[in-house]
């Protein structure tokens, strides 16, 4: 602490006290960012080798095993052959824009971050608006996907990125719906102050935290956000983006090298995302399930990393186990079925919110 | 002395400016959807210095992540020959050369009158860092101004409706499958077993 205070006097008396504080303020950010990027990034990297051992053990097989031991440093080799790749631009391609898509399909997957809690006050922006600033984020990812689709000038990479954009379109609303539903009950559009008001009600006073999180009485919203989630993410079930069997590979089929790697580091960075934030708003977030001793001697990030983990599992075994959706069924879903139920359950909410039995006082 | 906020509005505009500028001039179409694109974006940068929030969100939220990917998805399938656009330029250029003078007359109307500029509206006092831009949105629209907000809604729906039965026509060949029939399908729908005698000529 007397670092950073000696670190900001200089820096204030070096440059004049307003520009010195303003310098201050973008050193400190900067390095809170590092603070969670590379973690993520690192999560990112064994995200891919946990899929595959877990995927692995379901059918039956061993998984990576060969580099390190148990296979742990699989992921840097992965790294480290992307790397060294030639990337390679396709003719009549828009260079630019080739180059610059994976960044984008990147970029709005950890800038979603910052408004992320970590623990009680832990969090890089404690912003007001923090349900919208996510909305807003996770809406931006189709970019990479359309631009790369455009810009390979490639018949399959186009009708890969189309396949996206009217994925992504359809189930963001379902996700918008879902979160009104949490926005409501909570109060606020404050991702803190959502997990804080998961732990009150009846069930919370009794010690039971598990009881009282928003998943039980917003049941089938939890349902309808992580499926759309999974959606939104382009993962198994509804990958139809990549669809091997159709399309070849989707809208990364012209790239190669790190290009290559961005765009799968883009979709594993969005499951964690897309999981975490599923912890925040349905499973209470860093709070321990029952306030008993063992349970509560984790530490609260580490909570939130149990929740993610056991999440992110889940969308793995959902690719293990279930076969590709048709796309006119994946529209279907999430034109017919989850938009006219959210809407309804959202009406059923304010209705309930009304009546003497509100559970959200 | 300019400091820090300033300068981040003068590089977000300088950016506004210039990605305006390159949505009209810019020839490709789709670098031109990118571009609005950029603006969008700026500009919401531009509404959160003016501490407008959830009006900065919502612009992000509303038009880049939804409208704009639609528009460029249109624009994209789009087979565009630039000289048959230019074509017919030389007779439009006086109405539109009339309708941008009439444009620029107003703006300056507005912008110059003594009810607009720096004096007649100062600065807003900062709000604290409490000041929940959305909630007291939420509740100008749903206590004082209810009724114009309603209006808006509905008229937003009947454009939707309006749109979706102008573009929608039922064609006699399409295939269709009913969902629930395909899942409620029984074995002895689809199969017959048949019992038949193994074949023991020779």
């Amino acid at each position: 602490m007397e670092l950073v205070q000696a670190f900001q006097g200089l820096l204030q008396s070096g440059l004049g006290g307003l520009w010195g504080g303003y310098v201050f303020t973008v050193i400190k950010t900067l390095i809170l960012i590092i603070c969670i990027v590379l973690p993520l990034l690192l999560s990112v990297a064994y995200l891919t080798l946990w899929e595959r051992k877990f995927i692995g053990w379901m059918q039956i097989r061993l998984g990576p095993n060969r580099v390190g031991p148990l296979g742990l440093l699989q992921p840097i080799a992965d790294a480290i052959k992307a790397l060294v790749k030639e990337l390679i631009i396709p003719a009549g391609s828009n260079k630019f824009l080739f180059v610059v898509a994976p960044a984008m399909a990147l970029a709005p997957a950890l800038a979603a971050w910052a408004v992320v809690p970590f623990g009680p006050g832990v969090v890089l922006a404690d912003v007001n608006a923090g349900i919208l600033y996510l909305m807003a984020m996770t809406s931006l990812g189709v970019y990479g996907v359309i631009i790369a689709g455009w810009a390979s000038n490639s018949k399959y990479a186009f009708l890969g990125s189309m396949r996206s954009a009217a994925q992504i379109v359809a189930y963001e609303i379902a996700m918008g719906f879902a979160l009104v539903c949490v926005l409501m009950v909570s109060h606020s559009l404050n991702l803190s102050e959502i997990v804080n008001g998961q732990a009150k009600g009846y069930f919370a006073e009794q010690g039971i935290n598990i009881l009282s999180w928003n998943w039980l009485p917003l049941f089938p919203m939890v349902l309808v956000y992580f499926i759309s989630g999974v959606a939104e993410t382009n993962r198994s079930p509804f990958d139809v983006v990549e669809g091997e069997s159709e399309i070849v590979a989707g809208h990364m089929i012209e790239y190669s090298g790190m290009a290559f790697a961005t765009f799968f580091m883009a979709e594993y960075a969005n499951m964690i995302l897309i999981s975490t934030l599923t912890a925040i708003m349905f499973f209470g977030g860093w709070a321990a399930p029952v306030e008993m001793a063992p349970f509560t001697m984790i530490p609260p990030f580490l909570w939130l990393f149990i929740k993610m983990f056991f999440i992110v599992t889940i969308i793995l075994w959902l690719r293990a186990t279930f076969p590709r959706y048709r796309y006119d069924q994946i529209m279907r879903l999430g034109w017919k079925v989850f938009i006219p139920l959210t809407i309804v359950w959202l009406v059923l909410i304010g209705a309930w919110m009304q009546t003497p039995w509100n559970i959200w006082k | 002395m300019i400091n820090f906020e300033m300068a981040v509005f003068y590089l977000f505009a300088a950016i506004l400016v210039f990605a305006a500028v390159r949505v009209i001039t810019a020839r490709n179409p789709v670098h031109s959807a990118l571009f609005l694109v950029l603006s969008f974006f700026t500009a919401a940068g531009i509404w959160m210095l003016l501490r407008a929030e959830f009006l900065a969100i919502a612009l992000v939220l509303v038009y880049v992540g939804a409208v704009m990917v639609l528009f460029l998805f249109v624009v994209m399938m789009l087979d565009i020959n630039l000289d048959r656009l230019k074509e017919g330029f030389w007779s439009y250029l006086p109405l539109g050369a009339t309708i941008a003078f009439l444009v620029v007359v107003e703006m300056v109307l507005v912008l110059g009158g003594r009810y607009f500029g720096l004096q007649a509206l100062p600065a807003p006092a900062d709000p604290g860092a409490n000041y929940s831009n959305t909630r007291e949105l939420g509740l100008l629209l749903y206590t004082d101004y209810v009724y114009p907000f309603e209006l808006a809604a509905v008229v937003l729906l009947v454009a939707i409706i309006a749109a979706i039965a102008l573009t929608m026509r039922k064609r006699k060949d399409t295939k269709y499958q009913n969902p629930s029939q395909q899942v409620a399908v029984k074995r002895g729908d689809r199969v017959r077993m048949v019992s038949m005698p193994s074949d023991k000529g020779g």
